[in-house]
This record gives C-alpha cells, structure tokens and sequence, in this order.
C-alpha cells in the first residue's frame, strides 16, 4: 500500500471527522437559532449567551472541511461547489446575517434589537435549510429533476428538525427554570420531526441513489450496518421516554440528567453520518470521482499531514479547555 | 448587452474580498492595541486604561463577527468562482489555506471567547494571555494569507509538471521577493486604519464634551502611534514598489501612467490615462521625477506600456487607485503630525482638529482598499503571475445565477456597512452617558 492510496483515505477521514464535528457543535447554535422565535422576550438574551462564547469556534469546524475539501481534493471542490452553487450562497447568506445579528442585536439601538433578533432566527434557519438541501443534492449526485429535488427538500426539513433537536438539548443541559421547561417542549416536538427525518431519508435513499442501494443490500454489508438503525431507534425511544420524565422532574426542581437529551442526538447524528459516509464513501463526488482521482499529489498532502497532526491535537485539547470555562449554567454575557 | 460570466464573476469576487478585508484590517492591529490597553492597567492600575478597553472591545467584538463570516464566504468563493485555480496551484495554495486555518483561524475563534465573556472565569492571567492569542491569531493568519497572496504576484520555488504547480522549495515558495514588503506594508496599514479609527472615535466623543480620562489616553495613544507609523509606511511603500518594479514592471507602468519606454520620466500628478490613444489626457507632471523616485536617478529609464505586447492592467483603475492610496497617506501624514503637535504643546486638540479627525475615521478603510486595488488589478490579466490568467481559472456557473448572487451579495454588504459604522458611532455617544462614573468592575478585573 503506498503513500498514494492511504493519504486520499486518511484526507477523506479528516474531512468527515471535521464535517461531522462541524455539524454536532454548529448544529446546536443553529438549532438555538431555530428555535429563537419560539421563546418568551425575557428568554432570548438567555439562549443566546449560551452560544455566545463558541459559536465563532463551531463555524471554524466548517471553515476546516471546505478547507480539506479545498486542498487535499481540489478536482472535486470545483465540481461539487459549482453544482451547489445556489444553496450555498444561500447559507452564507444565512451564516452572514446570524453571526453578524450576535453582535448588533445587542449593540445598536435598543429599538432594533427585535429586527436583529428576528435576523438572527431568519439566518439560522436558512442556513440548516440550506446545509440539508446541500446534503440531499450531494447524495443524489445533483441529478436534476423534480424527485432529486424533493427529496433534497425533505433532507433540508430533516436536518433543521435535527439541529433543533441539538439547541433544545443544548438549552436543557444550559439553563434553568422556565426556559429550560420550554426547551423540554420543543425537544420533544423535534423529535418527532427528526425521527421522521431519519426514517424518511433512510428509505428514500436507496430508492434514489442504485449504488448507495448496492452496497447496503448485500451480505456482509448488510449485517454490518444492521446496528446503526438497530441503536439508533433505542436513543430515539430513550428520548421519547426522557422528556417527559425530565418534565416532571425539571418541573420538581430537579436537575439531574440533564445532559441526556443532547447526548442521545449527538448519537443519533454520529451514527446517520456513519452510515452516510459509509455509502458514499470511497465516491467523493457519486458517479463521477472516487477519492483517489480527486486527490491533489502526495506531497502536498504530506506537508498538511504533518501539520496536522501536531496542530489538531492542540486544537482539540484548547476547545476543551474554553467548554470547561464556560462549564455549567450560562450566566448573562458580558464583558466584565 | 450579453453578460460575461467572468466579468460577473470577477466583480463578485472583488466585492466580496473587498467587503472582508476591511474587518480584518481592523481586527489585527485593534487586538495588540487592547493589550496595550490592558497591560497599562495591568502595570498602572489606573481604572481610565480598563474603561478604554472596556469600550474599544465592544468595537473589537462587533468587527471580528463581521471579518468572520465575510471570511467563511471567502473560502468558498475559491471552489465557486476559480475552479481552475486550485487545479493548478492547488498544490502550493492548499497547504497554506490549510496552515492558516489550523494555525491561526482556530486559535483566534476559541481564545476569542474567552476574552470577551470569561474576565470574571479566569485569572488575570489567563486573560491576558487569551489576548495575546486573539491578536496573535489575526496576524498569524494575515501572514499565511499574504504569503499565499505574495507568491501569486511572484512566483518562486516551484516547477510546473503537466500544467500543475509542483514545490520544489517551501522556502522559497513562503519568502518569495515581495512577502516581506507586502507583509510589512499590510500590517503598518492595519497598524494606521486602527490608530484612526480609534482617533476618530474619541476625537467624536471630545467633541460631545464627553472628556473622560479613558477618552484622552484612547486619543493620545492613537494620534502618537499613527504619527509614528505613518512615516514607516510611506517608506515601506516606496522601497514596495522598487520591488514591484523589479519583477512587475508593467504594474508601475501601470501607476504611473508610462506608455512610452523613457529616460528621465517626469512623474505624473494628474491625468485620464486613455487605452485608445495610448496616451494620458490632461496632464500634469513634474519633469524627470518618476525616474528620480524609482530608479534613483534623473535619467534612469523607465519601461513604458507599450513595451508589453501580451497585454498589460487596465491602466486607469490601476493609476487612480495608486492616486487614492497615497493622497490618503499624505492626507494622514499632515493629520497626524499636527495633532500630535497640538496634544503635545496643548494638551488637547482644537476644535477644528476634532472635526478633521472624525472626518478621516475611517481613512485607513480607503487606503487599504485602494492598495488592494492596485495591486490585484495590477496583476491581470494574470492570476497567478506568469502561470496562470484570471480567464483560465473561471468557473462555468452560468451567468445569470452569478448575477442573482452577487446583486444579494451587495444589498447585504450595503447594509451591514451602515450598521456597523452607525452603531460604531452609536456605541461612542452611549458610552459619554454611562462611563461618567470610574468602572465599577474594577475590584473584580483586579482579582
Ligand atoms: C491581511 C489579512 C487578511 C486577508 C488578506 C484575508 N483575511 Fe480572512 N481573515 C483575517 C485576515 C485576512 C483575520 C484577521 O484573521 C480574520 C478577520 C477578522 C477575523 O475575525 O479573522 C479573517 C477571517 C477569515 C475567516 C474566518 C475565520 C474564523 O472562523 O475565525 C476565513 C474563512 C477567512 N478569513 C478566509 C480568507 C480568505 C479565503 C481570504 C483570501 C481570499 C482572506 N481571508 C483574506
Ligand atoms: C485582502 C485584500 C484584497 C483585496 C481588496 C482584493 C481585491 C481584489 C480585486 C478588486 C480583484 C479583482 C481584480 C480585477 O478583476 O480586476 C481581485 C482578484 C483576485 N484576488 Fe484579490 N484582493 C485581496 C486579497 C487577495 C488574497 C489574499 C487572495 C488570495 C490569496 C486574492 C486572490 C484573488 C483572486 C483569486 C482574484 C481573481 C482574479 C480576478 O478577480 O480578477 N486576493 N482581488
Ligand atoms: C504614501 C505612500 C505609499 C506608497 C508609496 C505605497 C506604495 C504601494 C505600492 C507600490 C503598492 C503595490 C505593491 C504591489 O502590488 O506590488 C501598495 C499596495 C498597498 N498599499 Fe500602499 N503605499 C503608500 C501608502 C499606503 C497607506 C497609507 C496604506 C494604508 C493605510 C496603504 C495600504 C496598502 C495596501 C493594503 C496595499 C496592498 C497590499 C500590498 O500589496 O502590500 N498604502 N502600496
């Protein structure tokens, strides 16, 4: 085996390990966007300084993926960008106006604050949509046509029920009292709709993808995925169960596994992206490019590589380090 | 008229560079300068240092957000408007993305919360040094970005093998010839747009008779530091372009508006520079000088336009653009050093110098986007110099779909540019109504 075949491989790893985190930590501050229009006047403050210190540092993760996709698969990057043309605009629309309403929303004039606000919840939904709809065109190798498009639609709903699952899970494990009660509610109302999600674009998807149909109807692969819906239908029922008992509880003063929530989605959303990335995986670009032929030489990719391997350690260890700053409950932002 | 994706794509994404580089410009030198806000408190305890910085960190928070997500649509903007442009030197440019992502882009986001929310969650120390990390982080990732930038103007350290850029030395690809200037050049301009900007402000909130202590120090600090740099600069910016003229000599021909090859040019002040006659219109021009300023000597010859048979930058732009950038740095020179004289033998500055201040806020804004200016538009039609023209690289989005964006791109920079500068200005008059007292934080900063 030789530098060419494994560097493509770990390149690819890299950039799904980068997308996955991307989309669990950028996710909940989506979510909590999402979610941002259903809340009480007096709770938005709050919500929002749960995210404060590390949304800028989720949207890195994104920054990362593109990256790698930019660097380490430049054939692909040009293909797969110039066919997501539009809902990519579209999300950075959407990135634009919440990273930016963050800041103004508390800073301008106090009687603009609920157009900032509503900015702020605008972007972030238009975002999750768009990322979902990227995901859907991405899977269906950007076939035109009504099906293709609608089921990149319904994957656009699906992962915006997903991220506000995460920011509710988020907002239990983060705040207190009313608010906290209310993100019990809107959990349990996005679980529903993610379930959904799941289920939908599990059967859909080998309806519309022969290859990806290929590879999970045959044996052994077939015994080998079995797990993923098999686990990922025992955190969905935990969830179901949790939230109501988390309710009473909560309702009781009583704190404890409050962190359930957001752990269950996160393994929901880790063993969806197993499984999607398994499929695809070694396509880089469906039917068109596998990994090897989109790869850029060896020697750039080793020059990262080594980059890499002694900054991402690095990395990871400091993005502990700010969560365990702001451990616990979100206090009110300021920057005293 | 018929719409040229690549002219559509090209102005998309001079708006879109254009719209990011402002923040950044800002970002770096405004996070050295809240150290130094902080490590005089540090050293003085004097509250007035915290109030400054307490008060510039807002505009701090504000333009970092904005330089971020113009920054996440600039990294896309490779893959959806120049395709062709990592095909080709994807092996140099993607390293270097890569390096400053993973070395700065990370560093700067996670420290950055910290800075701003965790004053009362971490020590002092750990403060400071999350500080030094912020503004580490900005210029770090200037550096890799104008490393990238620099190699794409000259070229070196590289072989190219069935039409694809290959290293053959990081070192030279990392220190090509106008790294060090460019470099320089750009981290003095962040240097001096922060020192006005911040002059401006509190020249603005002198003027409302807010008076404060942290007021003067924010003003003296900022009209001291531009009086120091602006000199720097226009040095640096003469030895760049000597540089230039070695290894793009069709850029300063460009700049100084040079058709014919000439010894003992004279230096152009004004003119229309006309690519149909190949002459300029309406001249005025001082003998022999251009000669005298970029080759040392009165009869040096210099290399006209007309010289470049494969096509040379659109003369106008680039001349006028050069034009800006420096009247602006006259423009700071004499602003600079009058104000400092004044708060020297005064004390404080009078009230016309208050006004000239608030005027030239957002001075450094202008110069930097003109430089930019000359620069990348005194490259074509090449992209990456002698290796690979701007044509070459597009992309076939079709024309329409560029439009749709780009006109959505320019709504939203317009109005998130009157934002950001009116609540700039908003955030000054509010701070005249709350800082009357001495902060009230201060036994908790000290802890
Ligand atoms: C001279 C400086 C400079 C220049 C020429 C550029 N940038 Fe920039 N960029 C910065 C200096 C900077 C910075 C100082 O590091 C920023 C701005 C404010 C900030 O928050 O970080 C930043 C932010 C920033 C971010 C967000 C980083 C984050 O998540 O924290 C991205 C993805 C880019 N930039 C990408 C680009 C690309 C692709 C450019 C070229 C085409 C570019 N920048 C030109
Ligand atoms: C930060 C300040 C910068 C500004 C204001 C700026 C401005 C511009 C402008 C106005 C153009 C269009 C020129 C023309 O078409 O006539 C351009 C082109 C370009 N620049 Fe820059 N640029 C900057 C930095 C960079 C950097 C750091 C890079 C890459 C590392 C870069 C890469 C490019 C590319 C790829 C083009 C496309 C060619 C074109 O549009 O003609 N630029 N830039
Ligand atoms: C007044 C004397 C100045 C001179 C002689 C000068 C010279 C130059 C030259 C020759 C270039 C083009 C270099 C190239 O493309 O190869 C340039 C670019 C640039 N200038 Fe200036 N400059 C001056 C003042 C300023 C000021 C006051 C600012 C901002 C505050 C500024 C900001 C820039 C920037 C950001 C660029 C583009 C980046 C670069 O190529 O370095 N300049 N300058």
């Amino acid at each position: 085996m030789t530098a060419a075949y494994w560097l493509p491989v770990i390149f690819a790893g890299l950039m799904a390990l980068a997308i996955l985190i991307y989309v669990i930590l950028d996710g909940y501050d989506l979510g909590v966007g999402v979610l941002l229009p259903f809340a009480e006047e007096d709770d938005k403050d709050m919500m929002i300084a749960s995210i404060g210190p590390f949304w800028d540092a989720n949207e890195t993760w994104l920054v990362l993926g593109v990256g790698l996709l930019l660097t380490a698969f430049p054939m692909a990057h040009g293909v797969i960008l110039g066919a997501l043309y539009l809902p990519v605009a579209l999300m950075l629309l959407g990135l634009i106006l919440r990273g930016v309403a963050f800041d103004f929303r508390v800073k301008a004039h106090a009687d603009h604050k609920p157009w900032w606000n509503a900015a702020f919840a605008a972007g972030s939904l238009l975002a999750s949509l768009s990322q979902g709809v990227m995901l859907g065109r991405y899977l269906t190798g950007f076939e035109p046509g009504a099906a293709a498009w609608g089921f990149s639609l319904l994957t656009g709903v699906g992962l915006t029920a997903a991220y506000a699952l995460l920011g509710a899970g988020w907002l239990i494990m983060k705040t207190e009292g009313r608010l906290q009660a209310r993100a019990i509610g809107w959990a349990r109302h996005s679980v529903a709709g993610a379930a959904l999600a799941v289920v939908a674009v599990s059967v859909i998807t080998p309806l519309v993808s022969q290859r990806i149909a290929e590879k999970w109807f045959v044996l052994p692969d077939f015994l080998l995925l079995l797990p993923l819906p098999l686990i990922s239908l025992a955190l969905f029922v935990t969830l179901a169960m949790a939230l109501p008992r988390l309710a009473r509880r909560q309702a009781a003063g009583n704190d404890s596994f409050c962190w359930l929530p957001f752990a269950c989605t996160v393994g929901i959303v880790v063993l969806a992206f197993w499984g999607l990335a398994y499929s695809v995986f070694p396509q880089l670009v469906i039917d068109q490019l596998d990994i090897w032929q989109a790869a850029s030489s060896p020697e750039a990719l080793k020059v990262i590589l080594a980059g890499a391997a002694v900054v991402l350690p690095t990395i990871l260890g400091y993005t502990v380090f700010a969560y365990r700053v702001f451990w616990g409950k979100a206090h009110a932002l300021t920057y005293q | 008229m018929e719409l040229d994706p690549l002219v559509l794509a090209r102005i998309q994404f001079g708006a879109n560079i254009t719209f990011h580089i402002l923040f950044p410009t800002i970002s770096i030198a405004m996070g050295w300068m809240l150290l130094f806000f902080k490590l005089r408190f540090n050293k003085t305890r004097d509250a007035a240092w915290m109030d400054a910085y307490g008060f510039w960190v807002k505009v701090f928070a504000l333009t970092f957000a904005l330089g971020v997500v113009s920054g996440i649509t600039m990294s896309f903007q490779f893959g959806t408007n120049w395709p062709g442009y990592m095909q080709t030197v994807g092996n140099i440019a993607g390293p270097l993305l890569a390096y400053e992502v993973l070395t700065a882009f990370f560093l700067e986001a996670t420290f950055l919360g910290i800075m701003l929310f965790g004053q009362k969650r971490v020590s002092n120390r750990v403060h400071t040094l999350a500080t030094v990390l912020v503004a580490g982080g900005t210029t770090v990732s200037a550096f890799w970005i104008i490393v990238l930038n620099s190699w794409m103007q000259t070229p070196t350290g590289f072989e190219m093998i069935n039409g694809q850029a290959h290293v053959t030395s990081w070192l030279e690809v990392i220190f090509n010839p106008s790294m060090p200037y460019r470099l320089t050049h750009m981290l003095l301009a962040s240097g001096l747009t922060v020192s006005f900007l911040i002059a401006g402000l509190s020249a603005y909130r002198w003027l409302r008779g807010d008076r404060v202590p942290a007021v003067t120090k924010a003003l003296k600090s900022s009209v001291f530091l531009a009086a120091f740099l602006i000199p720097v600069q226009i040095f640096v910016g003469d030895q760049h372009g000597l540089n230039t003229l070695h290894h793009q000599p069709e850029k300063i021909a460009a700049v100084e508006g040079v058709w014919q090859t000439e010894k003992g040019a004279p230096l152009t002040l004004f003119a229309i520079p006309n690519e149909e006659t190949r002459t300029n219109d309406y001249a005025i021009t001082v003998p022999k000088l251009a000669s005298l300023v970029l080759t040392h000597s009165l009869d040096g010859e210099l290399k006209g336009l007309n010289e470049f048979k494969d096509g040379h930058p659109p003369v106008a732009k680039v001349f006028w653009s050069f034009r800006v950038m420096v009247g602006m740095g006259m423009l700071m020179l004499a602003t600079a050093w009058l104000a400092a004289w004044q708060l020297k033998k005064r004390g404080e500055p009078a009230a016309w110098m208050q006004r000239l201040l608030i005027a030239m806020t957002f001075s450094g804004w202008i110069a930097t986007v003109a430089g930019w200016y000359v620069t990348e538009m005194g490259r074509q039609p090449w992209l990456v110099y002698g290796v690979l023209t701007t044509a070459e690289a597009a992309s076939k989005v079709p024309a329409p779909m560029i439009l749709t964006t780009l006109i959505m791109y320019l709504a939203l920079y317009v109005v998130l540019l009157l934002s950001y500068v009116s609540v700039v200005f908003y955030l000054a008059r509010k701070a005249g109504k709350t800082v009357a007292q001495p902060s009230a934080n201060l036994k908790e900063v000290t802890a």
